[in-house]
């Protein structure tokens, strides 16, 4: 669906554009405190408002971008990094030791509540966006590794592969040259989705605490903090959730169009 | 069936063996000393020592790890650092706070979720599909713990009609309930759209099959394969997301717990941690991840239930 893919794509880059914005310029300061303004409702003069120090809720807003889309694009590199290797191996070696130990870590990691164990994580290491980087990077390696090692399978059974191995191409250089780029599609998806699951967790973990520290803004903090406000100033609490939504809401979407544009079997197809 | 059993008991059995060790490392390696930290920093160096060794900290961490897998058990889960009670007598009381939320939520999710998979599939392409799908996009981007905030803002202080947090007990039975009601919602409703769209793929890829064209070509009418054949042979993936779902909504607890103020497992966890009370984070999070893979190891099982082809394969 083409209007997916568009909605997704002006979601996605508004807030990109919005956290790269924020470093070189915000309507307003975000450490100082102004308690004179403070939970102002959506104006003119703050077109989000302001919080319980007067701080101007877009300005946070857009810093708080910064951090969400840091910390999960981190996570998903890192899982990226170590489970499409992982994965590309455990393919090219099916069957053999490296394939079992992949796959049986691959159950046990799954078969942890990911939320527990990345409270467990940054609990135990201290709170901070390292940590929460490095709890959420944790999840998407098996995720990347399964994703990467079920379509290599099926790829090497391919006539394509079966000529370059005749050609003298050793293991390696087929599952970097031939395997990997047939694969670019199906990862750039998946990376999407684990991106938008990425924000959803760092939201959380910082929510309960344990994700950047103040006084580097996130959204999740900024929620935690307007708990005990909602019911005087509805909008400090209501403005961060809706943009953890809608920025989660593009990144499904973005990868929902990209799955239906980058593969030509699904095109003219009905959702 | 029974070698199908058995072999699932196995994996199960090194799942947990696995899990204990990663999780007793992980918090090992923590920094910070439990009796150092209970006595503070003035503390002479031979309480320190008598401490340590009434809490076992003194022995070889190989056998504090046996000691701790044998206790768990026999259902001795040690004693609390901070409380010198029981953990087990801790976690049970917050237990009973914690499985009744996530198995609430999860009815409400299975309730929400049949229906409208159902009316999706049947109407796929319509006006009705079209908005149960858009209403899931949205309810998957929706953060659980803010959806419960909204849930507060407007059921129980503009309305009045539920409070805004806390849990009487379970002897109040009915305020308990209603009690656990605005949480289960909260954690419900985002699992509920993932299940809404598991359910309707899958029908929609049975309804491709051969023996639905059979169903219909025999003269059954278009409800009546949806729900005898159809259904039944989506279920098998529908199942799986449910056992995943539980320990979503296990580990949602904890952070839902906390915008509720519900006295169960996840604001143990919390207060342990910052108590550096290790033996209570080490107990609760092998507790969750024990449920976690058993709850796995019952769906495998069900499976086998569901679809006899499976029951033949080991």
């Amino acid at each position: 669906m083409r209007l997916s893919l568009a909605l997704g794509a002006t979601l996605t880059s508004l807030f990109v554009g919005a956290a790269l914005l924020s470093f070189i310029w915000t309507p307003y300061g975000i450490t100082g405190v102004n308690i004179a303004a403070r939970l102002h409702s959506p104006d003119m003069s703050n077109l989000l408002g302001t919080d319980h120090f007067g701080r101007d809720l877009l300005s946070m807003i857009m810093v708080g971008a910064r951090t969400s889309i840091a910390v999960a694009l981190i996570a998903v590199g890192l899982g990226m990094g170590l489970g499409v290797p992982l994965g590309l191996t455990a393919a090219a070696r099916a069957g053999g030791w490296l394939d079992e130990i992949v796959m049986r870590g691959n159950d046990l990691i799954f078969a942890f509540p990911s939320l527990v164990i990345a409270i467990l994580i940054t609990a135990v290491f201290g709170p901070g966006a390292v940590n929460a980087i490095i709890a959420i990077g944790i999840f998407n390696i098996p995720v990347f590794a399964r994703l990467t090692r079920g379509g290599a399978l099926s790829l090497w059974q391919r006539d394509f592969i079966l000529a370059a191995r005749v050609a003298g191409k050793s293991a390696a250089r087929i599952s970097v040259e031939h395997i990997l780029p047939n694969l670019a599609n199906l990862l750039i998806v998946q990376g999407t989705i684990q991106f938008s699951l990425g924000i959803l967790a760092e939201a959380g973990l910082s929510y309960v605490g344990l994700g950047a520290q103040p006084p580097i803004p996130s959204w999740g903090r900024m929620l935690a903090d307007a708990q005990t406000m909602v019911a005087i100033a509805p909008h400090v609490a209501v403005i961060p959730g809706m943009a953890i939504v809608l920025m989660v809401l593009g990144l499904n979407l973005l990868g929902d169009g990209l799955r239906d544009a980058l593969d030509p079997r699904l095109r003219g197809r009905k959702p | 069936m029974l070698r199908y059993a058995l072999s699932r008991l196995t994996s199960l059995a090194i799942s947990l063996a696995v899990a204990s060790v990663v999780i007793f490392l992980v918090v090992e390696v923590a920094p910070g000393d439990p009796a150092s930290y209970m006595l503070g920093i003035n503390a002479q160096p031979d309480t320190l020592a008598a401490l340590r060794s009434e809490l076992g900290l003194d022995v070889p961490k190989i056998t504090r790890y046996f000691n701790w897998v044998t206790g768990m058990l026999a259902g001795d889960f040690g004693m609390s650092y901070t409380y010198r009670t029981p953990v087990s007598q801790m976690i049970s009381d917050r237990l009973w706070v914690s499985l009744p939320l996530a198995l609430y939520a999860l009815g409400l999710a299975v309730l929400i979720a049949f229906p409208a998979g159902v009316l999706a599939a049947a109407r796929r392409g319509k006006t009705s599909d079209i908005s149960v799908m858009a209403a899931t996009q949205l309810g998957i981007a929706l953060p659980n713990f803010w959806f419960a905030m909204l849930l507060v803002l407007f059921f129980a202080i503009n309305l009045r009609w539920f409070s805004a947090g806390g849990f009487p007990g379970w002897s109040y039975f009915p305020s308990a309930i209603k009690a656990l009601t605005l949480p289960a919602v909260a954690l419900a409703l985002p699992q509920a759209a993932i299940l809404t769209r598991v359910l309707r793929s899958a029908l929609l890829d049975t309804l491709h099959e051969d023996y639905i064209r059979t169903a219909r070509a025999k003269g059954l009418t278009r409800r009546q394969t949806l729900w005898r054949h159809a259904l039944r042979n989506a279920l098998i993936p529908v199942l799986t997301i449910i056992g995943l779902q539980f320990s979503f909504l296990l580990a949602g607890a904890i952070i839902i717990e906390q915008v509720f103020y519900l006295p169960g497992l996840g604001r143990l966890v919390f207060q342990s941690i910052s108590q550096r009370d290790l033996i209570v984070v080490e107990s609760v999070v092998m507790l969750l991840v024990f449920a976690v893979i058993l709850v796995n190891f019952l769906v495998d099982l069900a499976y086998a239930a569901v679809d006899p082809r499976l029951r033949s394969r080991a």
